[in-house]
This record gives C-alpha cells, structure tokens and sequence, in this order.
C-alpha cells in the first residue's frame, strides 16, 4: 500500500470574530480518501472552519494547504455544499439552473453554460434522484429536494474534496440513506468527504473519520480511536446522556448519565 | 390621443419621454438585482446621498450642466456606499442603521447647502430645487443622449456578468468558493445601481427615486420565476411609469414628475400584486374556489359510488339529503349535482333522487382507485 496523502492540512488556525475566538489553534491532517464527520455543539465553530478553509474567511493566524498547496492554488480541486438555510429559496430560478452553477468555476468568466454542462447537470439530478424536477421552481421543493439540489451542484464540480455543511439537516430517513450511499461513491471513487455532522448516533455506520471540534479540536482521527466518551464528554460538556451506546466503548461505560441530549 | 400626437410631433415632449424612459428602464434592470439581494434601502440612501453632490458639483463649478451636476451626485452617492460599507464592517452598527445614518447625513447635509445657496442673492441656483423632486420638463437633448450612453453601458455590463452578478446574488459564499472576487463584485454591481439612479436622478429627483429601484422590481417578481424575464418585465414597467410619469407632469403645469411617476408605478405594483398569476392575490383566490369546487364535486361522486356499493346496484338512487349528510358542512351538494348531470356523470331519477351513470361510475372508481394508489407522484 502506498503511503497515505493527505488532502487536507490545517496547522495551529486561530480565527475570531471581533474579539470573541470562534476557532483556537486548530490542527487537522485529513488523509485522502475517506468520509470524515466533523461533530461538535451549536456554535462550536463547524461551519467556521469550512468556511476558513475555503478562503471565505480570514483566519487571525494559521495555515491552511490542500494536497500540499495552498487553497487558492487548488480551488478546482474542491466542491462545496453550503448550509441549506444559507440563501433564498424564492429566488427567481430553477433546479437545473441552480445545478449549472457548479460549472461557473470552471467556465470562468463571461462563458455561458453550454450543452454539455447541461447534461453533466442532468447527470448529476439523475444520481441524485432529483431529474423529474430539472425544471422546477426552487421555492417549490421541500427540504431535502433542496438539500439534494446542492448536492448535484456539488456533484458537478467534479472535485477531489468535497464539503458539505449539514447534509441530513431537515431530510427524511430515505434520503438520508441515498445521501450517504452517493458519498460511499464517491469515497470509493477516491475523493475526500468532510461533513458537518449533527447526529451522533450515525457517526460510526457512516463515517471512518472523525473530528470533534468546540473551539478547540478535541479529537481527530479514526472514528474507532477517536469517538469515545471521554472525547465527546469534552466535546459537547456534560449533557450527553445516549452516548454511552454510541460512543466506541474503551473505559467502564456506565459513570455517565446526565439527562438531557444535547445536540 | 392628443398626448400621442404630441408625443409624435412634439420634439420637448419627444425628448421627455426618451429620458424617461431610459431611467425606467436602467432602474428597472438594476433595481432587480438590488431587490433580490435585499438592498432596496441601499438604493434610498444612495439616491438621497447623492444630493449634496449635486449642490456641490454647482458651488464648484457655478454651472447648472446637468451632465456636471450628475457627475457630483453619483461620486456622493458612491461615497454614501462605500462609507456604509466601511460603517458595517468596522463598528457593531448594523446594516440597517448605517444605512438610516448615511441617508440622513448627506440628505441633511445637501439640503442645507441648499438653504445657504438660497439665502444668497444669486438667481442662479433656482434650478437645483427641481433635483428634490425631479422635473422631467426640464431635460433637453443634450441631457437625454448622455443618459442614454450611460444607461446603456450599464445594461451591457448586467448582461456581460449577467452569470457572475446572477450567481454573487444568489450565494454569495458559493460564488466566493468558486474563486470570484465577490467583494469587487460587489462593488460593481453597487456602482452600476449608482449609475441607474444616477441617470433618473434629473428627471424623478432624489427622494423619490429609490421607489423607481424598487417598486419596477417587485412588481415583476410577481410575474414571472425566471431572473431573465424578471430583469426585462422591471425594466419594461421601468419605462411605462416613466414616460407616463413623465408626460403627465410636463403637460399639468409646473407639477413635480417625481410624485407623477411614484403614482405611476404604485399602479402597476398594485396591479402585479392582485393580478399576477400564481402569485397574485386575486389569482389565489379563484384557484382556492376552483380546488374547493373540484373537491366538493368529486366528494359527492365519490360518496355516491360508496352508497351505491352498499346497495349493491350501482344505478341505486339516492336522496340529496343523504349527500347531504355525507358532505356535511361543505354545502354546496345540489350545485354540484347539476354540475355532474352536465357532464353525464349522474342523473335525476325522479324528483330528490340521484344516482351514478355508467360514466359516473367509472369516474368514480378511478378517483378512488388513484386515492388508494397513493398520493403518489409530486403535488
Ligand atoms: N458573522 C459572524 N459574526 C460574529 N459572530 C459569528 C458570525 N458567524 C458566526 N459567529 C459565531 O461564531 C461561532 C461559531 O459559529 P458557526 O456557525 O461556525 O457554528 P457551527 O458549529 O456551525 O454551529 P451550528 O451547529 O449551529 O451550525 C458562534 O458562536 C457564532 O455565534
Ligand atoms: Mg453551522
């Protein structure tokens, strides 16, 4: 087996808004190839820091490379799926259209999408089961038809890394399941998948990555050494009740049990 | 038709409505983009800020040149931007209130250059009055072609970045991803609806302009879900109230256009709000009577099929009463027999009694066939 690259490398990123420090002295190595989950409180700074790695932010401090270089170099070698609540769904246009924006990146300036950019686009509606809705209005889709629209956006880009913030938020039980399948694929195509990831009772079915942030990085690595209690006590504080069962077991499971869940 | 024949032979006239309908249809276009970023109040400030660039550009310069005078009201006006801005990025005042403080800033600030200049015994200030609220009569030809070279630069950058601006507005952030430079894009974009209010400026004045960002816009939202047609419709409805505007006020003596064309295009805003089609209110009403009566409609086929069931001869009458109980509280069951019997699906077997055709029949078994199949498919 050849040595494992890493996609994405992170070093010592400070970040704050004003004065308030949303994101304190990260470090993340993210090998290539894998589905990774970036778990943590509301808050804690998950979509802060895939936006940061993007370059939407500016960090105080910090270093950010994918595939050794640094982003601006590597820009189409990443797709991006934004919070769903991110932009106005009664905009003025349709899936197809919204789909085609995610070839914007490598049409560069001034060209039009063409022909073959509508089929990758209808291409990628089909893998994602949305092609009978190609042409409708976006105010007229429910949550996961949105959520599946950005999705296929992304599948367009034909990157090595993709970025998705909260895929599953507001999706039913099936598409969260053809949601997860489409990200198999495309892990086992090779590409690199890091999710912001709410629900803590899925984390070890789906993904093999982990990182757990608040704030700081607590812990990031192999969901098996990784994701234990004592990680994600310090994680999310004390108010993680159904962890015990989730959680990879290493020491006696059974001195937590505080109430509420958290999440 | 007296008004077109002026409009035909009358040169002022003639003129009047060429730079009327230029404004319209640049705001119009640009507004579209500023309402659907919600920066409809970014194109009040903007217009209102540009006011004491106005008087300015005339204390400098003791020329009353409309071309002149613009030039000092879109560098106010761009200043009035770029200092908001500056006022939401490094302070914690929110973008609302930066935009009330700038807009009141440099429209007291103008209009206080305005009463000096007034105190003063110089004449020639007079016309500066009529940027307050815009005179339309007062545009010559020479101030007509500027505008039209202006206003049409600007639409061919809209349609040149046509896919950079469409994107920046609907996700910013993805657009950032991308590798766009939004914050320059921005700048563009807010530059170009200072150019459009900038052309409207003579003509509607700069308190009333911002409605011609606005209201254009909105109300070719209501027509139409594609960025395309909705641009064209607001720079369409841009022109009408325009040159509506715009006539109306040179023909009434001495009446301000601003307020003529503001009447103007609250009547096609209101228009567009009850009439649209999918998103008017009148629209929604008949299609909620239309569903509420195709619904009463197949209730009272489909009780009758279940009725008929029981009796185990579908040609059983049945007395209206009875539909009547079974359609409880949604009224409206004799109507909707005589609206069956028209399309042969029921027919009166004697006087209060009702029963299913084969037709009907048939009908029916499909409506509750496709019931039980499941409110499959979308909708
Ligand atoms: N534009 C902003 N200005 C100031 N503070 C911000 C801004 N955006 C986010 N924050 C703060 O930064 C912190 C991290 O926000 P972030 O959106 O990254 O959290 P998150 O982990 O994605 O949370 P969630 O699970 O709710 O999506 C929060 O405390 C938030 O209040
Ligand atoms: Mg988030």
């Amino acid at each position: 087996m050849t040595e494992r690259r890493f996609a994405i490398e992170v070093e010592d990123l400070t970040l704050a808004y004003q004065d308030k420090p949303v994101l304190w002295d990260i470090d993340l190595h993210v090998p290539e190839g894998i589905l990774m989950a970036i778990v943590g409180p509301n808050g804690a700074g998950k979509t802060t820091l895939i936006k940061t790695i993007l370059g939407l932010l500016k960090p105080a401090a910090g270093r950010i490379t994918i595939y050794g270089k640094p982003f601006v170099a590597q820009r189409k070698l990443v797709a991006y799926v934004p919070q769903r609540g991110s932009v106005d769904w009664d905009f003025p246009t349709n899936v197809l259209d919204v789909v085609m924006m995610g070839r914007y990146g490598r049409l560069g300036w001034v060209k039009w999408p063409g022909r073959e950019d509508r089929e990758l686009a209808m291409e990628a509606l089909r893998k994602v089961g949305m092609a009978n809705f190609a042409h409708r209005q976006i105010s007229q889709l429910s949550g996961g038809q949105q959520q599946r629209t950005f999705l296929a956006r992304a599948l367009v880009q034909d990157a090595q890394i993709y970025f998705m913030d909260e895929p599953f938020q507001g999706v039913d039980a099936t598409t969260e399941r053809a949601i997860i399948q489409l990200l198999k694929e495309l892990r086992a195509a090779g590409k690199t998948v890091v999710v912001v990831h709410h629900d803590l009772q899925t984390v070890s079915e789906y993904f093999d990555w982990v990182t757990l942030l608040n704030v700081r990085r607590i812990a990031s690595g192999p969901v098996s050494q990784v994701f234990t209690e004592e990680n994600l006590r310090l994680t999310y504080g004390g108010k993680v009740a159904f962890l015990s069962k989730t959680a990879v077991s290493q020491s006696t499971p059974d001195t937590l049990q505080p109430a509420s869940s958290g999440g | 038709m007296e008004l077109l024949n002026s409009l035909l032979f009358d040169y002022t006239l003639r003129t009047v409505a060429l730079g009327a309908a230029t404004l319209g249809i640049v705001s119009g276009a640009l507004g579209s983009f500023a309402v659907l970023r919600r920066q409809s109040l970014l194109g009040d400030a903007m217009s209102h800020a540009a006011l004491p660039g106005v008087v300015i550009a005339f204390m400098l310069t003791g020329s009353k040149t409309p071309v002149i005078l613009l030039v000092g009201a879109a560098v106010a006006g761009w200043l009035g931007a770029l200092l908001m801005n500056g006022v939401v990025r490094n302070t914690r005042i929110k973008e609302d209130s930066a935009l009330g403080i700038i807009l009141s800033v440099f429209f007291g600030f103008g209009l206080m250059l305005l009463t000096f200049l007034q105190r003063n015994p110089d004449a020639r200030q007079a016309g500066l009055n009529s940027f307050l609220f815009g005179q339309a009569a007062t545009l010559l030809i020479s101030d007509v072609i500027p505008m039209a070279i202006l206003g049409t630069i600007v639409l061919l950058l809209v349609l040149i970045f046509w896919k950079e601006f469409k994107l920046l507005s609907f996700d910013r952030d993805f657009a950032a991803s991308l590798g766009y430079p939004v914050a320059w894009l921005d700048v563009v974009l807010t530059s170009l609806l200072v150019l459009a209010i900038v052309v409207g400026l003579q003509a509607v004045g700069v308190v009333l302009m911002s409605a011609m960002v606005v209201a254009p816009a909105a109300a070719a939202r209501q027509w139409t879900d594609r960025l395309g047609v909705m641009v064209f419709l607001a720079a369409l409805f841009g022109a009408i109230a325009g040159v509506g505007g715009a006539m109306i006020s040179s023909l009434g003596s001495g009446l301000s256009t601003g307020p003529v064309v503001v009447l103007v295009v609250s009547g096609i805003v209101l228009l567009s709000l009850l009439f649209a089609p999918n998103r008017g209110l009148v629209w929604n009403w008949v299609r909620q009577q239309r569903d509420r009566r195709k619904l009463r409609l197949q209730s009272v086929l489909t009780n009758m099929y279940y009725l008929a069931e029981q009796h185990d001869d579908m040609a059983h009458p049945h007395a209206v009463t009875v539909l009547q109980a079974m359609n409880f509280g949604q009224g409206g069951v004799r109507r909707s027999l005589h609206v069956l019997r028209e399309r042969g699906l029921v027919q009166e077997s004697s006087s209060g009694f009702w029963a299913l055709t084969a037709e009907g029949v048939e009908e029916a078994r499909q409506l509750i066939d496709s019931r039980r199949a499941g409110k499959g498919g979308d909708r």
